[in-house]
């Protein structure tokens, strides 16, 4: 096809026009780009680097080692126990399923937790490391790393675990951590972003939990690069944070092992304490508990054991457990009397077995009567007719604030969790709370440590320190806290008369050291370990009946305080065994072996005891079952 | 015989067609393809893999065909034009019943030693085979009725069947480059306005039948036309592409984070980063001035086919010259209009930079095209 020459002219005319026309158009297009490039780069620039650098920063946090904790001779009551893992990436893996075949073959997996992890997987991004397998040994992750190759995805990892080397001996005491629950994270006045960490641990009861400020440290930080669906690339840089402040204990855990293995087989507490510092050398409480066991979550099984025990093993019975004091409180009510000057130390009062009081009768313990009886004796036979008239000469209001005065119905802020206040009752409390009058049997009820009286382990112990010692002895759990020793509180005079006390411990002596005295059978030989003390039986219900013919939720409490050397007072202890029976029988012996073993440090030697039961408590230091301190393991552990 | 076959003579012959090759364009293309090898290696976190190694193969390959393609005379392209755009028909068909699925859309056909897609081959057959139409046709009946239906129907075949993929960007881009060949061959202005007022009509109805049964536009294409039109609504949604992409680009600044310091591409902030969204890796590890020398290198490339193209006598050379340079523009315009917030996101890549291998085979080929009509240019002045 042949074309003529005009068409080809004005064919090529438009084309160029028209291309011109285009071609305008087009660098006019690439000038509206480049200045939208302009506007965004340049003009723009400074918001939008901003936003980039939100877009791949992120901050993650570093959790802190937590703090340790030790008894005051720097023995780790608490310790982070380096833990090996096993995670998996289920991105890395491919076949998940083959992957934990094989991973079976080579270590024990837990199939519970097994199971938990892999549901939890399949929720989560696929680069997401998830937890599989806790607390391997280390042959088993070394069994794993050297099958690398053959797992892939798997990765075993290296992280801290809350152990508690003493288990039982500190349950109460140091308490234990767990997994923060919906309440702890939503409380207003913890606000720590470590608490929103998965795996992250706090203090639920005792020392861990009363200073887990102290314990926690602070979150070091570390930023990470990071893409959009949160893979993380690199790492840019890390603060560390703070690790958490070691807590030394006052408590001596060679005598508080002692203390729980003495205790053993009753539902029973003991309080050991220094009656210069106030320091507590020991606070038993039994049974216990293995603290171990909840770090990771405590099985149903075990918890339930725990909650069916009649004897209560969850509550620290020393400091939680209020108890009528018996006839441990005599010495207050003596004491109120000589303050009040309503008795002399030799006038007597007659015990004829029982008193009549507006009508109603009283008896003393002792049916028969103990004839009359002065101060040092009524002490010595805890003679309870004594007391009744004591009670009307110095009034309740008198008697309540000596209780006070030597630490009954106070509460001591030591870090334990529920410490209780106890009560030392007066007219404006009954009236208050009962919605009553003040009877004068209530007066002579409280005169001997029964009716409305409370008083726990704990506050026994610091009594029996302050009359001891005529000082305001304050009892002090925590000894020092990253190295810094906390101060003594405490430690002036009480302004008692010293005469007065001096009548009392007398009186106290009487009981574990004169023939007669009910806690005779419990008395130390030799001058320089002698104790002074007193027994408590403390009603449970009214009942004429002995004993060991009811059953064993109904039988009395049984008491004891005292305190060690008799010359030149170190320690004061309490005990008490919970339906125990009477004082003398259940609770002085242990009292007495217990400060046996905090004078000598170790098991006392036999010439200590009196001689017709040298080859009894033989045999009972034989069978106890106490920690070696050189390899941690309890004797009789094996069989 | 052609006017074009009239001046044969003064056609260069065997090796003197290489040296009267237009050198420039060449070096223009090699120039945008090398900044492509950097920006994905540079996307790869600096390794050859998995991009850089095929898109370099794939751009020998182009190359090749591209000399071939230019050394052939360009009466015998003008020749093939309709046989290409049938065969493209074909394909296209083809895709309808052989297609693979990716991404929810067939565009691919699997011919054992590459993957095609028949789309892109349709935008150079369209234009051949307009150009071709427009150089048999007598200037005078350019503009009447009939002989302006026969351009639509071929424009708009193809069109059709790529929107049935359904692939809007490219079904833009067939639609716009037909148009642009029956603009530059003389069609009266006042079918383009009846058309431009069409369109604002039909994008109003498009708007209006939304949510009906009638709606024209899948609900994905409704819904990037809201984010284009207000990313921020919803940032980590719909909005997601355009938002991120603007963030590097504008982290970007003046010089760039410089080469493969770039973030937000290397760490999948972007979708697409090796192929649509490519640039924003430019513009954030080159800045400014990077991302304005590509623009400058794409714009010298069309500058050069434009004074080609009007210095050719011949109607056929010189539309497909115009053609392949507004295939060009069509891509690059797109594509960077839509990372920088000026377009809804539709699938266009960057021309010789994305990495992808039908549309860089395809715009060589098409350059070849372009070669050979320089080559085979008539000389009047002989």
């Amino acid at each position: 096809m042949k074309r003529d020459a005009r068409d080809t002219a004005q064919s090529k005319q438009i084309i160029s026009r028209r291309g011109m026309l285009l071609g305008v158009s087009q660098l006019a297009f690439v000038g509206a780009l480049g200045a939208r490039m302009q506007y965004l780069q340049v003009n723009q620039s400074d918001q939008f680097r901003l936003l980039a650098d939100e877009n791949r920063i992120n901050i993650r946090l570093i959790p802190p080692a937590r703090g340790l904790i030790y008894d005051r001779n720097g023995i780790a009551l608490a310790t982070n126990k380096p833990v090996y893992r096993i995670s998996l990436v289920r991105e890395d893996a491919g076949d998940v399923d083959k992957v934990v075949q094989r991973l079976k073959a080579l270590v024990p997996l837990d199939p519970e937790q097994l199971e938990r992890a892999l549901a939890l997987m399949k929720r989560r991004s696929p680069f997401v490391p998830i937890t599989i397998a806790n607390d391997l040994k280390w042959e088993d992750i070394a069994k794993v790393a050297v099958n690398g190759p053959a797992l892939p995805g798997v990765s075993p990892e290296l992280g801290l675990r809350r152990s508690y080397p003493m288990a039982d001996d500190f349950a109460h005491i140091v308490g234990y951590v767990g997994a923060v629950n919906e309440a702890e994270l939503n409380r207003v006045d913890d606000r720590d972003p470590l608490l929103q960490m998965p795996h992250f641990k706090i203090g639920k009861i005792g020392v861990e939990t009363k200073l887990e400020k102290a314990l926690r440290g602070t979150a070091g930080t570390k930023r990470i690069e990071v893409n959009s669906i949160g893979r993380v690339m690199r790492e840019l840089g890390r603060k560390e944070g703070d690790s958490g402040a070691n807590i030394q204990l006052t408590v001596d855990s060679g005598l508080q092992n002692y203390v729980q293995a003495r205790l053993a087989g009753e539902s029973a507490a003991a309080v050991v304490i220094d009656t210069v510092t106030g320091d507590l050398l020991a606070v038993g409480s039994t049974p216990a508990f293995d603290p171990n066991k909840f770090v990771n979550g405590i099985s149903q099984a075990d918890y339930s054991a725990l909650l069916e025990n009649k004897y209560r093993p969850l509550p620290n019975k020393a400091i939680q457990g209020i108890y009528p004091p018996g006839s441990t409180f005599k010495m207050i009510t003596a004491l109120a009397a000589l303050q009040a000057d309503v008795v002399t130390p030799q006038s007597t009062v007659k015990c004829k077995g029982h008193v009549e009081v507006s009508g109603r009768r009283f008896h003393c313990w002792k049916r028969s009567g103990h004839g009359n009886v002065n101060l040092i004796n009524s002490l010595k036979k805890s003679c309870d007719v004594y007391y009744y008239e004591m009670a009307q000469r110095a009034g309740i209001e008198n008697i309540s604030a000596m209780a006070k005065r030597l630490g009954l119905g106070t509460h001591f802020d030591i870090p334990m969790s529920s410490v209780a206040k106890g009560l030392t009752p007066t007219k404006a409390w009954k009236r208050k709370n009962r919605d009553a009058d003040w009877l004068i049997g209530d007066s002579l009820n409280a005169s001997i440590g029964q009716g409305f009286v409370l008083s726990s382990p704990l506050q026994q112990a610091v009594m029996t320190a302050r009359i001891a010692t005529g000082k305001e002895v304050i009892p002090r759990l925590v000894k020092s806290i990253n190295g810094q020793e906390q101060p003594i509180e405490g430690g002036a005079s009480l302004g008692l008369n010293e005469n007065h006390l001096r009548l009392i411990r007398k009186g106290m002596f009487a009981v574990t050291n004169v023939s007669g005295g009910t806690g005779y059978r419990s008395r130390i030989l030799g001058d320089q370990y002698r104790m002074a003390g007193k027994t408590g039986t403390s009603q449970v219900g009214n009942k004429v009946v002995r004993n060991s013919d009811v059953e064993w939720e109904k039988r009395d409490h049984a008491l004891f305080v005292c305190y060690a050397p008799f010359d030149n007072p170190r320690i004061a202890v309490s005990v008490i065994v919970e339906h125990g029976g009477g004082g003398s029988k259940a609770a002085a012996p242990i009292a007495r072996d217990i400060v046996l073993q905090a004078l000598f440090g170790k098991l006392p030697p036999l010439s200590a005891y009196p001689k017709a039961d040298r080859a009894r408590i033989k045999r009972e230091q034989k069978n106890l079952k106490l920690r070696d301190p050189a390899t941690g393991k309890t004797v009789g552990d094996q069989a | 015989m052609s006017y074009l076959e009239h001046n044969v003579k003064t056609v260069p012959v065997g090796p003197q067609k290489i040296l009267s090759l237009n050198w420039a364009v060449i070096i223009l293309l090699s120039a945008v393809s090398g900044i492509g090898f950097l920006m994905l290696y540079s996307v790869a976190g600096g390794s050859m893999t998995p991009w850089v190694e095929p898109q370099i193969k794939r751009f020998a390959l182009g190359m090749g065909l591209m000399f071939f393609v230019a050394m052939v005379p360009i009466w015998f392209w003008r020749n093939m034009s309709v046989l290409a755009y049938g065969v493209s028909v074909i394909l296209l068909l083809g895709v309808e019943f052989f297609g693979t699925t990716n991404m929810g859309a067939k565009r691919w056909i699997d011919l054992g030693f590459m993957v095609l897609q028949p789309s892109e081959l349709a935008k150079l057959s369209l234009i051949m085979v307009l150009a071709a139409y427009y150089d048999g046709l007598d200037l005078k009946k350019t503009s009447r009725p009939l002989w302006v239906l026969i351009p639509v129907l071929i424009i708009l075949l193809p069109t059709a069947l790529v929107l049935k993929q359904p692939d809007l960007g490219t079904a833009i881009l067939l639609l716009t480059g037909g148009g642009i060949i029956m603009f530059l061959a003389g069609v009266s202005w006042y079918y383009f306005a009846a058309v431009i007022a069409a369109v604002a009509g039909a994008i109003s109805a498009v708007f209006q039948f939304r949510g009906t049964a009638w709606q024209f536009l899948k609900d994905y294409q409704y819904r990037r036309i809201d984010t284009f039109l207000n990313p921020e609504s919803d940032p980590l949604g719909a909005g997601y592409h355009i938002t991120q992409s603007k963030i590097a680009l504008g982290s970007g600044g003046w010089t760039g984070r410089g080469f493969m310091q770039g973030t937000q591409a290397r760490l999948n902030f972007l979708p697409e980063k090796h192929t649509d969204f490519i640039f924003t890796t430019l513009a954030e590890e080159f800045g400014f001035l990077g991302a304005i020398s590509l623009l400058g290198l794409y714009t010298l490339i069309i500058l050069f086919c434009i004074f080609s193209a009007m210095k050719n006598a011949d109607r056929f050379s010189s539309l497909v010259i115009f053609g392949v340079a507004a295939m060009l523009f069509l891509y690059f315009a797109v594509n960077m209009s839509m990372v920088m917030g000026l377009a809804p996101v539709v699938g266009v890549p960057l021309p010789l930079v994305s990495y992808g291998g039908s549309s860089m085979l395809v715009l060589l080929i098409a350059f070849g095209l372009m070669q050979s009509a320089h080559v085979h240019r008539p000389h009047r002045t002989r």
